[in-house]
Protein backbone atom coordinates (compact mmCIF):
# COMPACT_ATOMS: atom_id res chain seq x y z
CA UNK A 1 0.00 0.00 0.00
CA UNK A 2 1.25 3.13 -0.98
CA UNK A 3 0.26 4.60 2.56
CA UNK A 4 2.23 2.41 4.54
CA UNK A 5 5.28 1.38 2.42
CA UNK A 6 5.67 3.17 -0.44
CA UNK A 7 4.47 0.56 -2.97
CA UNK A 8 1.41 2.33 -4.94
CA UNK A 9 -0.73 -0.21 -5.91
CA UNK A 10 -1.07 -1.89 -9.41
CA UNK A 11 -4.72 -0.53 -10.04
CA UNK A 12 -3.02 2.92 -8.91
CA UNK A 13 0.13 2.19 -11.40
CA UNK A 14 -2.12 1.53 -14.00
CA UNK A 15 -4.30 4.30 -14.16
CA UNK A 16 -1.11 6.77 -14.98
CA UNK A 17 -0.50 4.44 -18.14
CA UNK A 18 -2.36 5.30 -21.23
CA UNK A 19 -3.24 2.31 -23.83
CA UNK A 20 -1.35 0.20 -24.94
CA UNK A 21 -1.45 1.47 -28.59
CA UNK A 22 -0.24 4.98 -27.66
CA UNK A 23 2.64 3.65 -26.38
CA UNK A 24 3.95 2.07 -30.09
CA UNK A 25 5.49 5.74 -29.19
CA UNK A 26 7.28 6.83 -26.18
CA UNK A 27 5.45 8.68 -23.13
CA UNK A 28 5.44 9.69 -19.94
CA UNK A 29 3.88 8.29 -16.54
CA UNK A 30 4.12 10.60 -13.86
CA UNK A 31 3.80 8.53 -10.68
CA UNK A 32 2.13 11.43 -8.66
CA UNK A 33 -0.63 10.23 -6.17
CA UNK A 34 -0.93 13.35 -4.07
CA UNK A 35 -2.29 16.38 -4.09
CA UNK A 36 1.54 18.49 -3.20
CA UNK A 37 2.31 21.86 -3.91
CA UNK A 38 4.69 20.76 -6.96
CA UNK A 39 4.47 21.85 -10.40
CA UNK A 40 8.13 21.57 -12.23
CA UNK A 41 6.87 18.80 -14.45
CA UNK A 42 4.15 21.12 -16.16
CA UNK A 43 6.46 24.04 -16.10
CA UNK A 44 9.58 22.68 -17.93
CA UNK A 45 7.49 20.11 -20.70
CA UNK A 46 8.66 22.44 -23.73
CA UNK A 47 5.65 20.64 -25.29
CA UNK A 48 2.88 21.85 -23.06
CA UNK A 49 1.71 17.67 -22.58
CA UNK A 50 1.87 18.36 -18.83
CA UNK A 51 -1.33 20.04 -17.45
CA UNK A 52 -1.44 20.88 -13.46
CA UNK A 53 -2.79 24.41 -13.48
CA UNK A 54 -3.35 27.93 -11.49
CA UNK A 55 -3.52 25.26 -8.49
CA UNK A 56 0.11 23.59 -7.98
CA UNK A 57 -1.47 20.91 -5.61
CA UNK A 58 -3.32 19.63 -8.25
CA UNK A 59 -1.83 16.19 -9.49
CA UNK A 60 -0.25 16.39 -13.28
CA UNK A 61 -2.03 14.90 -16.06
CA UNK A 62 -0.12 14.09 -19.25
CA UNK A 63 -1.79 14.76 -22.33
CA UNK A 64 -0.37 11.54 -24.57
CA UNK A 65 -1.45 13.32 -27.80
CA UNK A 66 1.30 15.63 -27.03
CA UNK A 67 3.61 13.95 -25.30
CA UNK A 68 6.91 12.91 -27.89
CA UNK A 69 8.37 11.01 -24.83
CA UNK A 70 11.48 13.33 -25.06
CA UNK A 71 12.26 12.86 -21.35
CA UNK A 72 12.70 16.42 -20.09
CA UNK A 73 10.63 16.26 -17.54
CA UNK A 74 11.88 13.19 -16.31
CA UNK A 75 15.31 14.71 -14.90
CA UNK A 76 13.04 17.94 -13.74
CA UNK A 77 10.83 16.07 -11.37
CA UNK A 78 11.91 16.81 -7.46
CA UNK A 79 10.19 13.33 -6.91
CA UNK A 80 11.64 11.54 -9.38
CA UNK A 81 8.45 10.37 -9.80
CA UNK A 82 8.57 10.52 -14.06
CA UNK A 83 9.80 8.27 -16.61
CA UNK A 84 9.12 7.65 -20.13
CA UNK A 85 8.08 4.16 -21.64
CA UNK A 86 7.39 2.81 -25.16
CA UNK A 87 6.45 -0.69 -26.78
CA UNK A 88 9.48 -1.67 -28.94
CA UNK A 89 8.60 -5.05 -30.18
CA UNK A 90 6.91 -7.56 -28.84
CA UNK A 91 10.08 -8.67 -26.85
CA UNK A 92 11.37 -5.59 -25.17
CA UNK A 93 10.21 -1.79 -23.68
CA UNK A 94 12.25 1.13 -23.34
CA UNK A 95 12.38 3.18 -20.63
CA UNK A 96 13.92 6.13 -19.83
CA UNK A 97 14.24 6.72 -16.15
CA UNK A 98 15.73 9.13 -13.76
CA UNK A 99 19.24 8.18 -11.60
CA UNK A 100 21.32 10.16 -8.82
CA UNK A 101 23.75 7.49 -7.78
CA UNK A 102 26.81 7.26 -8.39
CA UNK A 103 28.57 5.60 -10.36
CA UNK A 104 26.85 6.22 -13.50
CA UNK A 105 26.17 2.84 -15.48
CA UNK A 106 27.23 2.49 -18.75
CA UNK A 107 26.40 1.75 -22.33
CA UNK A 108 26.21 -1.79 -23.18
CA UNK A 109 26.02 -3.22 -19.56
CA UNK A 110 23.92 -5.50 -17.86
CA UNK A 111 22.00 -4.19 -14.34
CA UNK A 112 19.11 -6.21 -12.65
CA UNK A 113 15.34 -4.63 -13.22
CA UNK A 114 13.88 -3.67 -9.89
CA UNK A 115 9.96 -3.46 -9.24
CA UNK A 116 7.78 -0.70 -7.56
CA UNK A 117 8.71 -2.96 -3.83
CA UNK A 118 12.14 -2.68 -4.48
CA UNK A 119 12.57 -6.09 -5.27
CA UNK A 120 15.08 -7.81 -8.78
CA UNK A 121 12.47 -8.96 -11.24
CA UNK A 122 14.67 -9.39 -14.56
CA UNK A 123 17.68 -8.36 -16.55
CA UNK A 124 18.14 -5.02 -18.74
CA UNK A 125 20.63 -3.83 -21.27
CA UNK A 126 21.65 -0.29 -20.92
CA UNK A 127 21.21 1.65 -23.76
CA UNK A 128 22.48 5.00 -23.37
CA UNK A 129 23.54 7.43 -19.98
CA UNK A 130 22.90 11.22 -20.77
CA UNK A 131 24.12 13.79 -18.19
CA UNK A 132 24.19 17.15 -19.54
CA UNK A 133 24.93 20.20 -17.27
CA UNK A 134 20.42 20.84 -18.31
CA UNK A 135 20.40 17.83 -16.12
CA UNK A 136 21.22 19.14 -12.87
CA UNK A 137 23.16 16.16 -11.98
CA UNK A 138 19.85 13.85 -12.10
CA UNK A 139 21.29 11.19 -15.82
CA UNK A 140 18.55 10.16 -17.87
CA UNK A 141 19.32 6.55 -18.12
CA UNK A 142 17.35 4.50 -21.26
CA UNK A 143 17.21 0.92 -21.04
CA UNK A 144 16.28 -1.97 -22.53
CA UNK A 145 13.17 -4.13 -20.54
CA UNK A 146 11.42 -7.70 -21.13
CA UNK A 147 7.87 -5.98 -22.49
CA UNK A 148 6.14 -8.47 -19.77
CA UNK A 149 7.68 -6.23 -17.52
CA UNK A 150 5.92 -3.23 -19.06
CA UNK A 151 3.81 -2.81 -15.87
CA UNK A 152 6.50 -3.35 -13.20
CA UNK A 153 10.02 -2.19 -13.87
CA UNK A 154 10.72 0.75 -12.22
CA UNK A 155 14.24 1.50 -11.47
CA UNK A 156 17.80 -0.38 -11.80
CA UNK A 157 20.51 -1.80 -9.69
CA UNK A 158 24.11 -2.76 -10.24
CA UNK A 159 24.43 -6.36 -10.31
CA UNK A 160 26.60 -7.64 -7.79
CA UNK B 1 25.89 52.25 20.27
CA UNK B 2 25.99 51.19 16.71
CA UNK B 3 22.24 52.45 15.13
CA UNK B 4 20.45 50.09 12.47
CA UNK B 5 17.28 50.95 10.45
CA UNK B 6 16.59 47.20 10.74
CA UNK B 7 18.00 44.02 12.23
CA UNK B 8 17.55 40.25 11.01
CA UNK B 9 18.14 37.46 12.81
CA UNK B 10 19.20 34.58 11.04
CA UNK B 11 20.29 34.24 7.57
CA UNK B 12 18.06 31.39 6.09
CA UNK B 13 16.10 31.74 3.61
CA UNK B 14 13.54 33.67 5.47
CA UNK B 15 16.33 36.50 6.42
CA UNK B 16 17.92 36.72 2.90
CA UNK B 17 14.51 37.12 1.09
CA UNK B 18 13.33 39.81 3.91
CA UNK B 19 16.85 41.60 3.50
CA UNK B 20 16.68 41.39 -0.27
CA UNK B 21 13.19 43.17 -0.38
CA UNK B 22 13.66 45.88 2.09
CA UNK B 23 16.90 46.77 -0.05
CA UNK B 24 14.75 46.71 -2.76
CA UNK B 25 12.89 49.06 -1.14
CA UNK B 26 15.33 51.96 -0.09
CA UNK B 27 15.78 50.25 3.27
CA UNK B 28 19.27 49.06 4.90
CA UNK B 29 19.41 46.43 7.20
CA UNK B 30 21.82 43.73 9.19
CA UNK B 31 21.94 40.14 8.86
CA UNK B 32 23.12 38.50 12.13
CA UNK B 33 23.82 35.00 11.44
CA UNK B 34 25.02 32.57 14.08
CA UNK B 35 26.39 29.73 11.85
CA UNK B 36 29.96 31.01 9.74
CA UNK B 37 28.08 31.06 6.37
CA UNK B 38 24.59 32.11 5.50
CA UNK B 39 22.11 30.07 3.79
CA UNK B 40 20.22 28.63 6.48
CA UNK B 41 18.63 24.99 6.45
CA UNK B 42 19.52 25.33 2.67
CA UNK B 43 23.30 25.10 2.73
CA UNK B 44 23.07 21.29 3.50
CA UNK B 45 19.79 20.39 0.51
CA UNK B 46 20.92 18.82 -2.22
CA UNK B 47 18.04 17.44 -3.45
CA UNK B 48 15.28 19.11 -5.50
CA UNK B 49 13.26 20.99 -3.99
CA UNK B 50 9.31 21.14 -4.49
CA UNK B 51 7.05 24.07 -4.77
CA UNK B 52 6.51 26.04 -8.04
CA UNK B 53 8.91 27.86 -10.31
CA UNK B 54 8.65 31.27 -8.24
CA UNK B 55 10.03 29.50 -5.13
CA UNK B 56 13.34 27.97 -7.34
CA UNK B 57 11.08 24.32 -7.36
CA UNK B 58 13.48 21.82 -8.98
CA UNK B 59 16.91 23.56 -8.26
CA UNK B 60 18.53 21.94 -5.56
CA UNK B 61 18.18 23.66 -2.05
CA UNK B 62 22.44 24.47 -1.82
CA UNK B 63 21.64 26.20 -5.96
CA UNK B 64 18.91 28.24 -3.70
CA UNK B 65 21.28 29.18 -1.10
CA UNK B 66 23.59 30.74 -3.83
CA UNK B 67 20.71 32.43 -5.72
CA UNK B 68 19.29 33.80 -2.15
CA UNK B 69 22.66 35.28 -1.63
CA UNK B 70 23.96 36.42 -4.33
CA UNK B 71 20.49 38.31 -4.47
CA UNK B 72 21.47 40.06 -1.46
CA UNK B 73 25.15 40.99 -2.33
CA UNK B 74 23.78 43.12 -5.27
CA UNK B 75 23.49 45.19 -2.34
CA UNK B 76 26.63 46.36 -0.37
CA UNK B 77 25.24 49.21 0.51
CA UNK B 78 22.23 48.60 1.85
CA UNK B 79 22.75 45.11 3.51
CA UNK B 80 25.63 44.06 6.03
CA UNK B 81 25.84 40.45 7.09
CA UNK B 82 27.47 39.46 9.79
CA UNK B 83 27.85 35.61 10.39
CA UNK B 84 29.67 33.83 13.28
CA UNK B 85 27.87 36.26 15.21
CA UNK B 86 24.80 34.73 17.65
CA UNK B 87 22.20 37.08 19.24
CA UNK B 88 21.81 36.09 22.71
CA UNK B 89 20.04 39.10 24.03
CA UNK B 90 16.24 41.42 22.81
CA UNK B 91 15.04 44.55 24.53
CA UNK B 92 12.01 46.00 24.11
CA UNK B 93 13.36 49.53 22.82
CA UNK B 94 14.77 47.20 20.27
CA UNK B 95 18.24 47.09 21.80
CA UNK B 96 20.02 43.87 20.73
CA UNK B 97 22.84 42.01 22.01
CA UNK B 98 24.90 40.05 20.00
CA UNK B 99 27.69 37.61 21.33
CA UNK B 100 31.22 38.01 18.37
CA UNK B 101 34.17 36.19 19.57
CA UNK B 102 33.23 36.00 22.98
CA UNK B 103 32.68 39.80 23.08
CA UNK B 104 29.37 41.50 23.20
CA UNK B 105 27.84 44.07 20.84
CA UNK B 106 24.96 46.34 21.46
CA UNK B 107 22.96 47.64 18.57
CA UNK B 108 20.12 50.09 18.42
CA UNK B 109 17.22 49.37 15.91
CA UNK B 110 14.00 50.55 14.12
CA UNK B 111 12.95 47.46 13.90
CA UNK B 112 13.56 43.78 13.78
CA UNK B 113 12.53 40.83 11.92
CA UNK B 114 13.57 37.45 13.53
CA UNK B 115 14.00 34.75 10.86
CA UNK B 116 15.60 31.84 13.37
CA UNK B 117 14.02 29.09 11.65
CA UNK B 118 13.34 25.85 14.11
CA UNK B 119 15.41 23.46 15.99
CA UNK B 120 15.22 19.34 16.02
CA UNK B 121 13.07 17.82 18.73
CA UNK B 122 14.39 14.83 20.38
CA UNK B 123 13.16 11.59 21.11
CA UNK B 124 13.11 9.77 25.00
CA UNK B 125 14.15 6.02 24.76
CA UNK B 126 17.11 4.17 26.91
CA UNK B 127 20.42 5.27 25.99
CA UNK B 128 19.48 7.87 23.65
CA UNK B 129 22.54 9.60 24.51
CA UNK B 130 25.24 7.37 23.21
CA UNK B 131 27.60 8.36 20.41
CA UNK B 132 25.86 7.54 17.04
CA UNK B 133 22.63 8.79 18.02
CA UNK B 134 22.21 12.14 15.82
CA UNK B 135 19.71 14.49 14.64
CA UNK B 136 18.88 14.10 10.98
CA UNK B 137 20.14 17.32 10.69
CA UNK B 138 23.51 16.70 12.09
CA UNK B 139 23.73 13.80 9.66
CA UNK B 140 22.70 16.66 6.96
CA UNK B 141 25.11 18.55 7.91
CA UNK B 142 27.78 16.10 8.25
CA UNK B 143 27.21 14.59 5.37
CA UNK B 144 26.93 17.15 2.90
CA UNK B 145 28.59 20.11 4.30
CA UNK B 146 31.77 18.68 5.91
CA UNK B 147 31.45 15.10 3.52
CA UNK B 148 31.58 13.17 6.73
CA UNK B 149 29.85 9.65 6.72
CA UNK B 150 28.07 9.32 10.16
CA UNK B 151 27.92 5.51 9.85
CA UNK B 152 27.84 2.19 7.83
CA UNK B 153 24.37 0.75 9.00
CA UNK B 154 21.62 3.26 10.06
CA UNK B 155 18.32 3.06 10.96
CA UNK B 156 15.68 6.35 10.37
CA UNK B 157 13.65 7.04 13.25
CA UNK B 158 10.66 9.01 11.61
CA UNK B 159 8.85 9.15 7.95
CA UNK B 160 8.20 12.75 7.29
CA UNK B 161 9.63 14.36 4.55
CA UNK B 162 13.07 15.23 6.02
CA UNK B 163 13.56 11.65 7.23
CA UNK B 164 12.28 10.29 3.94
CA UNK B 165 15.24 12.61 1.94
CA UNK B 166 17.87 11.74 4.44
CA UNK B 167 17.43 8.81 4.10
CA UNK B 168 17.71 8.78 0.02
CA UNK B 169 20.56 10.68 0.48
CA UNK B 170 22.26 8.71 2.91
CA UNK B 171 21.98 5.98 0.47
CA UNK B 172 23.64 8.70 -2.12
CA UNK B 173 26.34 8.64 0.04
CA UNK B 174 26.62 4.74 0.24
CA UNK B 175 25.38 4.00 3.67
CA UNK B 176 23.27 1.19 4.15
CA UNK B 177 19.77 2.10 5.44
CA UNK B 178 18.54 -0.62 7.06
CA UNK B 179 14.53 1.08 7.86
CA UNK B 180 12.45 3.95 8.21
CA UNK B 181 10.48 3.41 11.10
CA UNK B 182 6.99 5.46 11.36
CA UNK B 183 5.21 5.47 15.17
CA UNK B 184 1.97 6.41 12.74
CA UNK B 185 0.16 3.66 10.97
CA UNK B 186 0.43 5.64 7.70
CA UNK B 187 3.78 7.38 6.11
CA UNK B 188 4.20 10.99 6.87
CA UNK B 189 5.72 12.63 4.03
CA UNK B 190 5.02 13.00 0.71
CA UNK B 191 4.45 9.09 -1.10
CA UNK B 192 7.04 10.22 -3.90
CA UNK B 193 9.67 10.36 -1.51
CA UNK B 194 8.66 7.11 0.51
CA UNK B 195 8.11 5.19 -3.50
CA UNK B 196 11.79 6.24 -4.18
CA UNK B 197 13.14 5.25 -0.95
CA UNK B 198 11.39 1.52 -1.19
CA UNK B 199 12.36 1.01 -4.86
CA UNK B 200 15.75 1.22 -3.66
CA UNK B 201 15.20 -2.03 -1.46
CA UNK B 202 14.75 -0.03 2.15
CA UNK B 203 11.90 -1.19 4.47
CA UNK B 204 9.10 1.52 5.61
CA UNK B 205 7.39 0.23 9.14
CA UNK B 206 4.58 1.84 9.92
CA UNK B 207 3.41 1.47 13.29
CA UNK B 208 7.04 0.75 15.02
CA UNK B 209 9.46 2.73 17.01
CA UNK B 210 12.41 2.34 18.92
CA UNK B 211 12.66 1.17 22.15
CA UNK B 212 16.20 0.83 23.18
CA UNK B 213 19.61 1.50 22.49
CA UNK B 214 22.06 -0.54 23.69
CA UNK B 215 26.26 -0.76 23.34
CA UNK B 216 28.81 -0.09 26.09
CA UNK B 217 30.90 3.52 24.21
CA UNK B 218 28.68 4.04 21.26
CA UNK B 219 25.91 2.25 19.68
CA UNK B 220 26.33 -1.25 18.54
CA UNK B 221 22.19 -2.23 18.17
CA UNK B 222 18.94 -1.08 18.53
CA UNK B 223 15.72 -2.82 19.50
CA UNK B 224 12.73 -1.82 18.09
CA UNK B 225 8.83 -2.83 18.39
CA UNK B 226 5.48 -2.71 16.83
CA UNK B 227 2.79 -0.17 17.97
CA UNK B 228 -0.44 -0.83 18.67
CA UNK B 229 -3.21 2.29 17.86
CA UNK B 230 -2.51 3.84 21.46
CA UNK B 231 0.94 3.51 20.44
CA UNK B 232 2.32 1.61 22.94
CA UNK B 233 4.51 -1.26 22.04
CA UNK B 234 2.85 -4.35 21.93
CA UNK B 235 4.58 -7.61 23.51
CA UNK B 236 6.51 -10.14 21.82
CA UNK B 237 7.49 -7.60 18.81
CA UNK B 238 11.24 -6.69 19.93
CA UNK B 239 13.53 -7.01 17.17
CA UNK B 240 17.39 -6.19 17.51
CA UNK B 241 18.85 -4.27 14.70
CA UNK B 242 22.72 -4.28 14.33
CA UNK B 243 23.68 -0.76 13.56
CA UNK B 244 26.27 2.10 13.86
CA UNK B 245 24.16 4.70 13.75
CA UNK B 246 20.85 5.68 14.65
CA UNK B 247 18.89 9.20 12.58
CA UNK B 248 16.22 10.58 14.49
CA UNK B 249 13.81 12.90 12.58
CA UNK B 250 11.03 13.44 14.81
CA UNK B 251 10.11 16.72 13.58
CA UNK B 252 11.05 20.62 13.70
CA UNK B 253 9.99 23.16 17.04
CA UNK B 254 10.23 26.84 16.36
CA UNK B 255 13.41 28.61 17.72
CA UNK B 256 11.40 31.56 19.68
CA UNK B 257 13.09 31.73 22.60
CA UNK B 258 14.15 35.37 21.57
CA UNK B 259 10.48 36.87 21.23
CA UNK B 260 10.01 35.93 24.55
CA UNK B 261 12.90 37.83 26.11
CA UNK B 262 10.74 40.59 24.93
CA UNK B 263 7.46 39.28 26.35
CA UNK B 264 6.07 38.70 23.07
CA UNK B 265 2.28 36.93 23.14
CA UNK B 266 2.89 33.51 22.14
CA UNK B 267 1.11 30.60 22.16
CA UNK B 268 1.15 26.70 21.77
CA UNK B 269 -0.42 25.40 18.59
CA UNK B 270 1.13 21.53 17.91
CA UNK B 271 0.40 22.30 13.95
CA UNK B 272 3.02 24.79 14.00
CA UNK B 273 5.28 22.96 15.86
CA UNK B 274 5.40 24.37 19.02
CA UNK B 275 5.57 27.77 20.54
CA UNK B 276 4.74 30.61 18.44
CA UNK B 277 4.26 34.16 18.46
CA UNK B 278 1.09 35.92 17.40
CA UNK B 279 1.01 38.06 14.37
CA UNK B 280 -1.11 40.04 12.35
CA UNK B 281 -1.62 39.59 8.49
CA UNK B 282 1.55 41.33 7.46
CA UNK B 283 3.60 38.78 10.35
CA UNK B 284 4.14 41.73 12.72
CA UNK B 285 3.88 40.66 16.59
CA UNK B 286 2.62 41.75 19.32
CA UNK B 287 5.60 44.18 20.14
CA UNK B 288 4.95 46.67 17.72
CA UNK B 289 8.02 46.73 14.74
CA UNK B 290 8.83 43.13 15.90
CA UNK B 291 8.08 41.19 12.51
CA UNK B 292 9.03 37.13 12.10
CA UNK B 293 9.24 35.08 9.05
CA UNK B 294 9.57 31.72 8.46
CA UNK B 295 9.90 28.47 10.69
CA UNK B 296 10.06 30.66 13.60
CA UNK B 297 6.47 31.23 13.22
CA UNK B 298 5.38 27.58 12.40
CA UNK B 299 7.51 25.03 10.79
CA UNK B 300 6.94 25.09 7.46
CA UNK B 301 9.10 24.70 3.80
CA UNK B 302 11.30 26.95 2.32
CA UNK B 303 9.28 27.81 -0.60
CA UNK B 304 7.23 29.64 2.11
CA UNK B 305 9.84 31.18 4.44
CA UNK B 306 11.29 33.18 1.21
CA UNK B 307 8.04 34.17 0.88
CA UNK B 308 7.11 35.10 4.28
CA UNK B 309 10.71 36.90 4.03
CA UNK B 310 9.64 39.24 0.85
CA UNK B 311 6.72 40.17 2.42
CA UNK B 312 7.93 41.38 5.69
CA UNK B 313 10.59 43.39 4.29
CA UNK B 314 8.40 44.53 2.25
CA UNK B 315 5.86 45.52 5.04
CA UNK B 316 8.11 46.91 7.30
CA UNK B 317 10.31 48.97 4.49
CA UNK B 318 7.28 50.63 3.93
CA UNK B 319 6.68 51.15 7.83
CA UNK B 320 9.50 52.96 8.25
CA UNK B 321 9.13 55.42 5.09
CA UNK B 322 10.40 53.18 2.35
CA UNK B 323 7.66 52.59 -0.20
CA UNK B 324 8.54 49.84 -2.95
CA UNK B 325 7.46 51.43 -5.81
CA UNK B 326 5.59 48.08 -6.81
CA UNK B 327 4.93 47.95 -3.02
CA UNK B 328 0.23 46.75 -3.92
CA UNK B 329 1.33 44.31 -6.75
CA UNK B 330 4.01 42.87 -5.20
CA UNK B 331 2.04 42.54 -1.77
CA UNK B 332 -0.68 40.79 -3.91
CA UNK B 333 1.47 38.01 -5.28
CA UNK B 334 3.30 37.21 -1.95
CA UNK B 335 -0.13 36.62 -0.35
CA UNK B 336 -1.16 34.97 -3.21
CA UNK B 337 2.15 32.67 -4.06
CA UNK B 338 1.94 31.86 0.47
CA UNK B 339 -1.73 31.00 0.12
CA UNK B 340 -1.37 28.58 -3.37
CA UNK B 341 1.30 26.86 -1.39
CA UNK B 342 -0.51 25.78 1.43
CA UNK B 343 -3.98 25.12 -0.39
CA UNK B 344 -3.31 21.06 -0.68
CA UNK B 345 -3.82 18.46 1.76
CA UNK B 346 -0.67 18.78 2.92
CA UNK B 347 -1.40 22.38 4.15
CA UNK B 348 -4.59 21.72 6.12
CA UNK B 349 -3.02 21.37 9.70
CA UNK B 350 -0.90 24.13 8.88
CA UNK B 351 -3.40 26.59 8.07
CA UNK B 352 -5.54 24.95 11.08
CA UNK B 353 -2.44 26.47 12.98
CA UNK B 354 -1.93 29.50 11.22
CA UNK B 355 -5.73 30.58 11.89
CA UNK B 356 -5.19 30.15 15.56
CA UNK B 357 -2.08 32.88 15.88
CA UNK B 358 -3.54 35.39 14.10
CA UNK B 359 -4.13 38.48 16.13
C1 LIG C 1 16.17 17.53 5.44
C2 LIG C 1 15.34 18.72 5.08
C3 LIG C 1 14.74 18.75 3.83
C4 LIG C 1 13.98 19.84 3.44
N1 LIG C 1 13.41 19.84 2.21
C5 LIG C 1 12.70 20.90 1.79
C6 LIG C 1 12.12 20.94 0.46
O1 LIG C 1 12.26 20.00 -0.34
N2 LIG C 1 11.42 22.03 0.09
C7 LIG C 1 11.26 23.08 0.93
O2 LIG C 1 10.64 24.07 0.52
N3 LIG C 1 11.77 23.07 2.19
C8 LIG C 1 12.49 22.01 2.64
N4 LIG C 1 13.01 21.99 3.91
C9 LIG C 1 12.64 23.03 4.86
C10 LIG C 1 13.46 24.28 4.76
O3 LIG C 1 14.83 23.99 4.77
C11 LIG C 1 13.10 25.20 5.91
O4 LIG C 1 11.71 25.33 6.01
C12 LIG C 1 13.67 26.59 5.70
O5 LIG C 1 15.08 26.51 5.67
C13 LIG C 1 13.24 27.57 6.78
O6 LIG C 1 13.83 28.80 6.54
P1 LIG C 1 14.10 29.83 7.70
O7 LIG C 1 14.84 30.96 7.06
O8 LIG C 1 12.85 30.09 8.42
O9 LIG C 1 15.04 29.06 8.75
P2 LIG C 1 16.48 28.40 8.63
O10 LIG C 1 16.80 27.96 7.29
O11 LIG C 1 16.54 27.41 9.73
O12 LIG C 1 17.46 29.61 8.98
C14 LIG C 1 17.51 30.18 10.26
C15 LIG C 1 18.89 30.76 10.48
O13 LIG C 1 18.90 31.51 11.69
C16 LIG C 1 20.11 31.29 12.38
N5 LIG C 1 19.90 31.59 13.79
C17 LIG C 1 19.07 30.94 14.67
N6 LIG C 1 19.12 31.51 15.88
C18 LIG C 1 20.01 32.55 15.79
C19 LIG C 1 20.48 33.53 16.71
N7 LIG C 1 20.06 33.57 17.99
N8 LIG C 1 21.38 34.44 16.27
C20 LIG C 1 21.81 34.42 14.97
N9 LIG C 1 21.38 33.53 14.08
C21 LIG C 1 20.50 32.61 14.46
C22 LIG C 1 20.41 29.84 12.08
O14 LIG C 1 21.78 29.53 12.24
C23 LIG C 1 19.94 29.69 10.64
O15 LIG C 1 20.98 29.92 9.72
C24 LIG C 1 13.79 20.92 4.34
C25 LIG C 1 14.40 20.90 5.61
C26 LIG C 1 15.18 19.83 5.98
C27 LIG C 1 15.85 19.83 7.33
S1 LIG D 1 8.38 13.39 -22.01
FE1 LIG D 1 8.78 15.39 -22.92
S2 LIG D 1 6.93 15.82 -24.06
FE2 LIG D 1 6.40 14.17 -22.69
S3 LIG D 1 5.59 15.20 -20.92
FE3 LIG D 1 7.75 14.90 -20.53
S4 LIG D 1 8.72 16.79 -21.17
FE4 LIG D 1 6.66 16.74 -22.07
S1 LIG E 1 7.29 17.47 -10.74
FE1 LIG E 1 7.10 15.32 -10.13
S2 LIG E 1 6.55 15.38 -7.96
FE2 LIG E 1 6.20 17.44 -8.80
S3 LIG E 1 4.03 17.40 -9.41
FE3 LIG E 1 5.20 16.83 -11.22
S4 LIG E 1 5.28 14.58 -11.14
FE4 LIG E 1 4.65 15.26 -9.12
Amino acid sequence: MLNTNGVPEKKLVLSKFPDRELLLKPKAITECYEDIPCNPCATSCPFDAIYIGEDINTQPVVDFEKCTGCGICVYNCPGLAIFTVQELDSTNARFKIPFELRPLPEKGETWSGVNRAGEIITEVLIEKVSLKATHDKTALVQVLVPVEYINYFITIRRQI
Amino acid sequence: MKQIDLVIIGGGPAGLSAAKMAAESGLSSLIIERDFKVGGQLVKQTHMFFGSEKQYAKTRGIDIAKILVNDVLKYPELIEIMTDTTVVGLYKDKVVTLLQNDKYIKVQTNAIIIATGASEKVLAFENNDLPGIYGAGAVQTLMNVHGVLPGQNVVMVGSGNIGLIVSYQLIQAGVNVLCVLEAASEIGGYKVHASKLKRLGVDIKTSHSIKKAIGKEYLEKIVIGKLDDKWEFIEGTDEELVVDSLCISVGLSPLSNLLSMIETEMKYVSYLGGLVPLIDKNHETSIENVFVAGDVCGVEEASSAIVEGYLTGLVVAKKLGFVHPNYDELYLDFKDQLQNLRSGPFGEKLRLGLEEIMR
